[in-house]
């Protein structure tokens, strides 16, 4: 039982066809209490259908899944009883004010008149919607709404918390805050499974992150083991002096290994997985003589992890919207 | 849980507002509340919206008004001999169709919620699952009692005075609603099963229309052609019609009001079940 409640999420070979789509095609997941685990795919992967069998708002066509140790399907109404979800769409009443979106979800989760209008403006007040709370939730700007549907998910803290796309289409700074308060979330213990398009986001966030494309989950670990296993980083140089590349290559493929050359005459590049090495390779270089205007030197960037995981890159998905296939099937 | 833990510091930094610190801090889960109180939460929602957009009242006061001008100045003479003795045949019936017009409302109104993302957080919620539905539907017997109640005003500030009083108008408007309240049923079927809002509207009015005006709404059915009378003279909507007239001007049948539950009844056995399975099922 211990070992067993270790995980917060466990699912195995979970599968969800609408009509002849296979939109989660055997999906296995493993995150143990307390992470950020990142779902990370592009449009139409099966994200948003994983997320909906998860929270029981969808049952599955094969396969299992437990959340805290609650099947998701003879115990729905347990699942339900510890998590929340902040869906793609905004899961909040456009036809309600902020602080009355609130209020409801707090009646609703058992509290009593009082506790759930007090519990409402304390979150507003700390997500930045007080002087908006009794204005039309339609009327609120992206940023805000997404403020306040993340709001709604905590009225009661949740022990797992489902976030699907949560920045998508914000602006970097309203971003950056829905990011901190992720993260001061999973500081207070609460499990969260985020999913996401946006690489960085996942990066930044999850310490898991399963990869996963056509309704199957294609890769899976930490961000480093992960970018690790697409191969090592790279170095990247300008001079300040294209005249020199010849020498600076011939200098860097004796440390390095082999170069290669870039179109712009004044860079060059070089794998490289080990970046104290890197470090000290580009020391040399000046003092050698060879100038260095700059160079950039680290792991492969998630985007090309995608790259190299898929055959494709992460934007150029065909367009399957999962919601209109789901409105298919229905 | 795990408050207090070094986890919980070390995220500290990246957020300086004390508040937002407190409001994110562990807050522990009230018991689950009770079926009652979360219908009572969404028949709340239901009344708040209808506080926010007071336009949607117009087809709860503005058309029974234009309905009972309509029929009792334009037909009275004609049907009935004198727009009076009209008045007081049809205001009982157009009592009964303008509040089942309504219910065709309760279906647009679900097949426009699940068009948005807020029913997914009410499903993925621990409450009584029909809850966000009946709730609903409990906040659109308010728009019924609005309907009715502006129907019998005005009949009386034209001249109906039924001869069981107001007691007699409470019964036969409390029938109406609980028969309103079971038909509604049958239209969040039909909410759930179809598109769009329009699909919904256009369905819902093609099957009201008919029905209620192949009723004894308007006319004696001993004035139709022989099929139609038969027709007529066994539909609900002509039951629940007859009776709404005995309870109000004192010459009910017991069996049309018996009828009329025995429907009701049957409608919420059949759709109550229908609309849950779709609602949780889509």
């Amino acid at each position: 039982m211990e070992a067993q409640t270790q995980l917060a999420i466990e699912a195995s070979g979970l599968v969800k066809h609408f009509g002849e789509t296979k939109a989660v095609d055997g999906v296995d997941l493993a995150v143990r209490r307390g992470a950020v685990y990142g779902v990370l795919g592009p449009n139409g992967a099966g994200k948003t259908t994983t997320i909906r069998m998860l929270t029981t708002l969808l049952r599955p066509d094969a396969g299992e899944a437990r959340v805290l140790g609650h099947n998701i399907v003879e115990e729905a109404d347990a699942v339900r009883g510890v998590v929340s979800l902040t869906g793609q769409l905004a899961s909040v009443d456009e036809d309600l004010t902020g602080r009355e979106n609130l209020i409801l979800i707090g009646r609703l989760l058992g509290l009593k008149h009082a506790p759930a209008k007090a519990r409402a403006d304390e979150l507003l007040e700390a997500f930045g919607i007080a002087e908006a709370a009794g204005r039309l939730v339609k009327n609120y700007s992206g940023g805000m709404r997404r403020r306040l549907d993340i709001a709604a998910s905590i009225v009661v803290t949740p022990e797992v918390m489902f976030l699907d796309e949560p920045t998508t289409g914000l602006d970097p700074r309203s971003r950056n805050q829905v990011w901190d308060i992720i993260r001061a979330l999973a500081g207070g213990g609460t499990t969260i499974l985020l999913c996401t398009q946006y690489l960085d986001e996942a990066d930044q966030l999850a310490e898991g992150i399963a990869v996963i494309d056509h309704g199957k989950v294609i890769a899976e670990g930490t961000p480093a083991q992960l970018k690790a296993s697409v191969g090592g980083g790279a170095l990247h140089l300008r001079l300040m002096d294209p005249a020199q590349r010849a020498d600076a290559a011939r200098f860097v493929e004796r440390e390095l290994g082999e170069v290669h050359l870039e179109p712009d005459p004044a860079r060059l590049s070089v794998s490289c997985a080990d970046t104290e090495r890197g470090a000290e390779v580009v020391a040399e270089l000046s003092r050698s003589g060879i100038a260095v205007a700059d160079f950039s030197l680290g792991q492969p960037s998630l985007d090309e992890v995608f790259l190299a995981l898929t055959g494709h890159p992460a934007e150029e998905e065909p367009e399957e919207p999962e919601a209109v296939q789901e409105e298919q099937a229905a | 849980m795990t408050n207090g833990q070094p986890a919980s510091t070390a995220a500290a930094p990246s957020i300086e507002d004390a508040a937002l610190q407190k409001a994110l801090a562990s807050t522990p889960r009230p018991p689950r509340p009770s079926p009652l109180a979360a219908v009572m939460a969404f028949g709340w929602r239901g009344m708040l919206k209808v506080k926010h957009v007071p336009e949607q009242l117009v087809d709860v006061t503005i058309t029974p008004v234009l309905f009972v001008l309509m029929f009792t100045y334009l037909f009275g003479g004609a049907v009935a001999g004198s727009t009076g003795e009209y008045l007081d045949y049809i205001l009982p019936g157009l009592l009964v169709m303008s509040v089942l017009f309504t219910t065709v409302y309760s279906g647009i109104a679900i097949n426009t919620d699940l068009t948005k993302g807020v029913v997914d957080r009410f499903r993925s919620l621990p409450i009584w699952s029909p809850s966000p539905l009946v709730g609903a539907l409990l906040g659109d017997s308010v728009r019924y009692v609005v309907a009715g109640t502006v129907i019998m005003v005005l009949g009386v500030i034209l001249g109906f005075r039924p001869d069981e009083g107001v007691l007699g108008v409470l019964a036969a408007m409390g029938l109406v609603v609980v028969f309103a309240f079971a038909l509604s049923w049958v239209f969040t079927t039909m909410g759930l099963l179809l598109r769009s809002p329009n699909a919904v509207m256009n369905a819902g009015f093609m099957s009201i229309f008919p029905l209620t005006f192949l009723s004894n709404v308007f006319v004696e059915p001993e004035t139709l052609p022989a099929g139609l009378e038969a027709f007529v003279n066994v539909n609900p909507i002509s039951i629940l019609s007859d009776a709404s007239r005995g309870l109000m001007q004192g010459n009910l049948d017991g069996s049309d009001v018996a009828i009329v539950l025995g429907v009701a009844a049957l409608l919420t056995a059949v759709f109550v079940p229908l609309t849950n399975r779709l609602y949780r099922t889509r």
